[in-house]
């Protein structure tokens, strides 16, 4: 069967923009467009027109005005005298904060329990299932409440630890506090020269880390290995410590201790922060470690079998045959959960936490009764680092990727 | 660009300007009123036993249901946070709000809500266990403060630390449940919020003994129902019904005695009731005995105020002055005429 050959004397007809294959394909994306542009302008006119009938206008300035509001998690100062711009800068601080510390912690525990999973021990294979079925079918609200009210519930209060008695004592020497409304740690005190230390410290780390570049080359040229992990581990702490000593201990720790109400000094990780940080890292790290174990699977059993013939020892094989052929399976599906992680923190204001959506999508937009503005801001702040966090793991992704020659 | 696009907005703005215009209408096309109240403020705002909407801002709302329907009980009633309420109240998702909502010059302005008069002259306290052994808030220096996010007692909290030279840690909560919840498990030292409130929420405390309102009132906050913008004559129905109740309380009439008042030679009480000759509630569009179905209701002011707030009702909040300017108080209502 042949197709029929149109011929070319015939004129353009305006029904051809659907029955001619050689135009439909245009003409249903051009009509698709004006639906969707139509779409979204009556959204738009829809909008302006409402805000008209409240008598509202779309304005930013009370960016610049006065918050007037106390906020209790502050990475930069911030006093009720500060701008609802700031206030909004400190509640995206707060998140950035979150989304850090949940995504570290969602990955070293999911990379530990997606590997266990596969473990040939019944015992651990099975536990770690309980864990990633547990965390990972139950709604992320509900752990965010449940490791709360944990905390607060199960904790004594600062007044516990008043008294020549107290029902409650500090744990490893006096030093750190759990109360039911937070954590306090004892907070490093820099004297002069400590930053000396920090230098020292640095350049260990530089050097540490030109000891492995030396050390892989080696392994590469002549087959041998070099005790990487000691050596540099020493490489990092002796010279430090040896200054520390040199110079009369420059840096002290400052011990939290009880006044008046509550602890005071040292580090405070609020119950808020905590519960919210575990349970969003708890509830990723479970995506995370099926995502480990995925990659695993999917790099082929000859790999293993192979490495244990050479004579590798089972840990040598899982970090140096299967988890970098598995690294590219797992690093793609691994920002989503990056990103998921990043904006469930939104849910912060069920334990109080003051997030960006707690200051600028909560007491600021209240405040000022700017929802519409306050919400666009939101969700341009959101969609901003969620574009941020996927450009950056997919540049670390490429490197991981086979080099094709 | 620019201009023509405030051109169409102010375009729309001036053909839009009678939109609204028409919330007694709509109510009355719907059957009901819709009235946002508190999800959850004891005295104010409860649901009871038998699941009956009760309350100080709900009797309000009564009354309004009352004077346009004839029927209290015409009213759903729309539990709202501290955070969503002006929303709701400008997206036409209740008709009025009653939740102990204070006056303000922002939110009367830049918000766009007409305040209808006050219905209760509160003040922000704090509560504290007494186990703290507290007995001033002056004596709050670095402590842990519960507080609803979204409030007016958010800033003056800020306000009265920062005046009396303390430094405090908020904890934020979304309502007064939580609030409570986190203070009873010691999350926080103690509770801050509108003086009513705390006394309300004492009472129902397991152990209301072990708990104390501090003596101290650090704020005004002058309580009241209130409208959208765009609607003047709903304003006024909703502002005389509100002074019809403190009329009525001044006067001497009550839910029990509102039907011997027939030959009163108080000019006042006949224009209030309907039962005069001349009918000046048909200026705002209400039948001409709207006024005595409000206050056959509830009862006047003092009488939804003792069961809801007062001795009745085991809250025991003293009028104070709230009470009518005839009696001590600053309840003072424009003349009925």
């Amino acid at each position: 069967m042949s197709s029929p050959t149109l011929p070319p004397s015939e004129s353009f007809k305006f029904s051809m923009l659907l029955s001619d294959t050689r135009y439909r394909g245009m003409s249903l994306q051009v009509i698709t467009f004006i639906i969707f542009m139509a779409v979204f302008f009556w959204l738009v006119d829809n909008t302006i027109k409402n805000l008209a009938l409240l008598d509202k206008d779309v304005s930013f300035n009370f960016l610049w005005l006065r918050a007037g509001y106390d906020i209790n998690q502050r990475l930069i100062p911030y006093t009720n005298d500060s701008t609802h711009g700031m206030a909004a800068l400190v509640g995206i601080l707060n998140t950035l904060l979150v989304a850090f510390v949940g995504c570290i912690i969602a990955t070293i525990l999911g990379l530990f329990v997606g590997i266990l999973r596969l473990s040939k021990n019944w015992i651990v294979a099975k536990l770690m299932s309980a864990y990633i079925e547990g965390f990972r079918n139950v709604p992320i609200l509900l752990w965010i409440v449940m490791v709360f009210a944990l905390l607060t519930e199960f904790t004594p209060a600062p007044r516990a630890f008043k008294g020549a008695e107290p029902e409650a004592t500090m744990l490893f020497f006096e030093s750190v506090a759990i109360t039911n409304r937070g954590t306090y740690f004892p907070a490093p005190v820099l004297a002069e020269g400590a930053y000396w230390l920090l230098l020292c410290f640095g350049l260990s780390i530089v050097a540490a880390i030109y000891f492995i570049r030396y050390a892989n080359k080696q392994k590469k040229d002549t087959g041998k290995s070099l005790p990487t992990f000691w050596v540099s581990s020493l490489v990092i702490v002796f010279p430090t410590l040896i200054l520390y000593f040199a110079m009369g201990q420059p840096v002290s720790l400052e011990y939290p201790y009880l006044k008046g109400f509550n602890f005071k000094d040292g580090i405070h990780l609020r119950n808020s922060f905590l519960a919210l940080t575990l349970a969003l890292a708890f509830y990723t790290s479970a995506f995370i470690a099926e995502i480990v174990r995925a990659g695993i699977m999917a790099v082929s059993k000859g790999q293993s079998e192979a490495a244990a013939s050479l004579g590798l020892r089972p840990n040598k094989i899982m970090s140096l045959i299967i988890l970098p052929q598995a690294l590219r399976i797992i690093v793609p599906p691994l920002i989503s959960n990056y990103l998921n992680l990043t904006k469930n923190s939104s849910l912060a204001i069920a334990v109080g936490y003051m997030d960006v959506r707690g200051t600028l999508g909560g007491i600021t937009l209240n405040q000022t009764g700017r929802e519409l503005e306050s919400m666009l801001l939101l969700m341009g702040f959101y969609l901003a680092v969620s574009l941020l966090i996927s450009s950056f793991i997919n540049y670390f992704n490429r490197s991981f990727q086979i080099v094709v020659r | 660009m620019k201009k023509l696009f405030l051109g169409v907005l102010t375009a729309l703005a001036l053909a839009a300007g009678g939109t609204f215009a028409g919330t007694l209408d709509d109510v009355k096309a719907r059957g009901n009123l819709l009235c946002g109240v508190s999800t959850g403020a004891p005295g104010f705002a409860t649901i009871d036993d038998s699941g009956k909407d009760v309350g100080f801002d709900v009797d309000y709302c009564r009354a309004l249901a009352a004077a346009i329907f004839g029927d209290p009980m015409a009213v759903k009633f729309v539990g709202l946070t501290s955070a969503v309420r002006f929303t709701a109240l400008a997206a036409g998702e209740v008709d009025i709000l009653a939740r102990n909502t204070t006056w303000t010059y922002s939110r009367d302005t830049d918000l766009k809500q007409t305040f209808l008069g006050v219905n209760y002259y509160d003040g922000q306290g704090f509560m504290v266990k007494k186990e703290l052994g507290v007995k001033s808030t002056t004596e709050l220096d670095g402590a842990t403060v519960c507080i609803q996010v979204g409030t007016t007692t958010e800033l003056n909290l800020a306000d009265y630390f920062k005046e009396n030279g303390m430094s405090y840690e908020p904890v934020p909560t979304a309502d007064n449940a939580e609030s409570q919840q986190q203070y009873l498990a010691g999350a926080c030292d103690t509770y801050t919020t509108d003086a009513s409130a705390l006394h309300g929420t004492r009472v129902n405390l397991e152990k209301p003994d072990d708990h104390l309102v501090l003596p101290e009132i650090i704020s005004k906050e002058p309580l009241g129902p209130l409208v959208r913008h765009g609607d003047d004559n709903w304003a006024d129905i909703g502002r005389w019904v509100l002074n019809a109740l403190v009329i009525a309380e001044e006067k001497g009439i009550t839910k029990g005695n509102i039907d011997s008042w027939k030959d009163t030679k108080d000019a006042e009480i006949h224009r209030l009731l309907g039962t005069g000759d001349g009918d000046i509630l048909a200026m705002v569009g209400l039948p001409k005995n709207a006024m005595y179905n409000a206050i056959k209701a509830g009862g006047n002011y003092g009488e939804i105020f003792e069961n809801n707030l007062g001795a009745t009702s085991g809250i025991n909040i003293e009028r104070g002055v709230n009470a009518s300017w005839t009696k001590g108080g600053i309840l003072y209502s424009p003349p009925f005429r």
